[in-house]
């Protein structure tokens, strides 16, 4: 199965709604609206010659200057008979970050995406236990975001006399 | 006696019938921090509700600072049972998103250290299993080739647990001779120790009653819940990474993908077992390999990145261009290539994947570990649901769970 088979399934099938196509290091990547998540997912999972039934991966970013769409939350599909990948993305505004889940499709999504939204807070609709995983209960925070930066080490208003920063 | 109740009672705490159970987050018997709330019927588990995150460190946090090779010692607390193939697969994903191509040599090398650290991951995961069996024995006994292969590590980075090994591009050094003559003692010796842990468990009539037909998952449940590795295997479809997505030269090796049938804790033994063997014989074709490397070509042990791979320190002294590339490398400016790349290695316990974001810095703008653990860990309240408090134990340990690379 070749990226250009998956391409003109998708493009199809669903036309001009997937944007952003681009096969970094081989994999074919592809935007869907976030709203047409479950069905770009449902598609690539029920349609036979596609059939990604395998959830790789779950995971989010941060994009701060992709103003609107700052979250974006990425899927890595896996055919096992045929061994292709597949990456889908989706970008979702900060301020409402409003996702359906795929926990209906593959019960491993389920802490998958907690994780995600332990970490970027993004809001899976209809997830059955959307609760943080890793980090305590009581954050009010979503540390993975760009706004929480790490302690810059070019910093000058420490004095440390032994390591001079 | 009067009419009031002294003591409050939670709700509804008076007609249950169930009990609930605290295991963990430090009993012994969970191997590392997992907490599991049981509530039980008897001895059966009627549902269990596991908290995770005791040991999270924020890995993929911190690495959004870091430039490309300091991210290598957070790899080594992933799965710290085999971290050298976490640093393996961390050093291939950069190589993948810098188009560094490295020489046959160094492959070999790499998928002899790899697959050591198979058999001690999968050393480790089985003789645990014995111990929760209640046979203590093996797991003393493996542990000295455990310590084995911790020399050969010692003898090839200088360090054993957490072992920072390797670089981009290949290795710091050259293995010494030492190296080579404690792997052949290995090779020599642990095939006997390996048929002696079989023969302790394997037809054992109570190990047998204790693992067959507990903690039992489908092929078709594994394949959802995004099972891999011997978890997956156990259950009967052979995937395995080395295999469909060849990295390191593996496509040069003749083995076999063991798959088991019912996804039970025997299986995932047997399983386990059965790939320590094919590890012993991709070594023996790896080191043969090696040894066919003649003159110069013997020599080789790094790609040629001198962007990326630390130069040594004589030429850092004597050389211009090292001098800058040490420097430069050292202080993290070398900037990364704008790219997007998803790369993984078959771990001890599955697929070990790395996402790896980068905008053009000087750090990943975005690294995410795909941590097999992680994933098939919440599929164990479905496995045990119904089966006896004890073999929830034994199926912890069999699905080989480590904190460290479940917590990130």
């Amino acid at each position: 199965m070749t990226n250009d088979f998956i391409k003109e399934k998708l493009k199809g099938k669903f036309g001009d709604l997937l944007t952003e196509w681009s096969e970094p290091y081989g994999m074919l990547t592809v935007t869907v609206p976030r709203e047409m998540n479950l069905k770009v997912l449902n598609f690539l999972y029920d349609e036979p010659e596609l059939a990604f039934r395998f959830l790789t991966d779950l995971t989010g970013a941060h994009y701060p200057d992709r103003v609107g769409e700052e979250l974006s939350v990425i899927y890595h599909l896996h055919n096992l008979t045929e061994n292709t990948r597949m990456r889908v993305k989706l970008f979702a505004p900060v301020a409402q970050p409003d996702v359906y889940t795929a926990t209906g499709l593959f019960s491993g999504a389920n802490w998958m995406e907690r994780e995600t939204y332990d970490f970027f807070g993004v809001n899976f609709l209809g997830h059955p236990d959307l609760r943080r995983v890793l980090n305590v209960d009581e954050m009010d925070y979503f540390p993975l975001r760009k706004e929480f930066p790490l302690e810059d080490q070019s910093r000058i208003d420490k004095d440390d006399e032994m390591f001079g920063r | 006696m009067s009419d009031h109740q002294h003591i409050k009672l939670p709700e509804g705490s008076i007609g249950k019938t169930t009990t609930t159970l605290n295991l963990g987050p430090t009993h012994p018997a969970t191997h590392g921090v997992f907490q599991n709330i049981m509530e039980l019927d008897g001895e059966r588990i009627v549902k269990t509700e596991p908290t995770v995150g005791y040991i999270h460190r924020a890995f993929e946090k911190i690495a959004e600072r870091r430039p490309l090779y300091q991210i290598t010692t957070l790899t080594d607390r992933l799965n710290y049972c085999s971290s050298p193939i976490n640093n393996m697969g961390w050093h291939l994903t950069c190589e993948k998103l810098l188009g560094v191509k490295t020489p046959k040599r160094v492959d070999y090398l790499r998928v002899i250290i790899m697959e050591l650290a198979r058999i001690s991951d999968h050393l480790i995961c089985n003789s645990i299993v014995g111990v929760d069996t209640g046979a203590y024995t093996g797991f003393l006994y493996v542990m000295q080739y455990r310590e084995l292969i911790y020399e050969i590590y010692e003898e090839v980075c200088g360090s054993r647990l957490t072992t920072n090994m390797g670089r981009i591009g290949g290795f710091e050094r050259n293995f010494s001779d030492a190296a080579f003559q404690k792997l052949e003692r290995f090779l020599r010796e642990y095939p006997k120790v390996q048929k002696e842990l079989e023969n302790l468990f394997t037809r054992n009539r109570i190990f047998m009653d204790r693992t067959r037909g507990t903690g039992a998952i489908s092929a078709e449940r594994a394949l959802n819940y995004s099972f891999t590795g011997p978890n997956l295997r156990a259950a009967g479809v052979d995937y395995d990474v080395r295999v469909h997505s060849p990295y390191s030269s593996y496509e040069d090796f003749d083995f076999i993908i063991p798959v088991g049938t019912t996804g039970d804790n025997y299986d995932r033994f047997q399983v386990r077992n059965e790939e320590i063997w094919q590890s012993l014989s991709i070594i023996r074709q790896a080191y043969e390999k090696v040894q066919s490397f003649k003159g110069t070509e013997a020599e080789v042990y790094h790609a040629d990145a001198p962007e990326y791979y630390l130069p040594e320190k004589k030429d850092v002294y004597t050389k211009m261009e090292a001098l800058i590339y040490h420097f430069k490398i050292v202080m993290g400016e070398t900037e990364i290539p704008v790219g997007e790349v998803y790369n993984s290695v078959e771990g001890g316990n599955g697929e070990l994947g790395f996402y790896l974001v980068s905008d053009g810095g000087r750090t990943p703008f975005r690294l995410h570990f795909r941590r097999p653990c992680f994933i098939y860990y919440q599929a164990y309240p479905e496995i045990v649901k119904g089966s006896m408090l004890s073999d929830a134990i034994i199926t912890l340990s069999s699905l080989n769970l480590i904190a460290g690379e479940m917590d990130g």
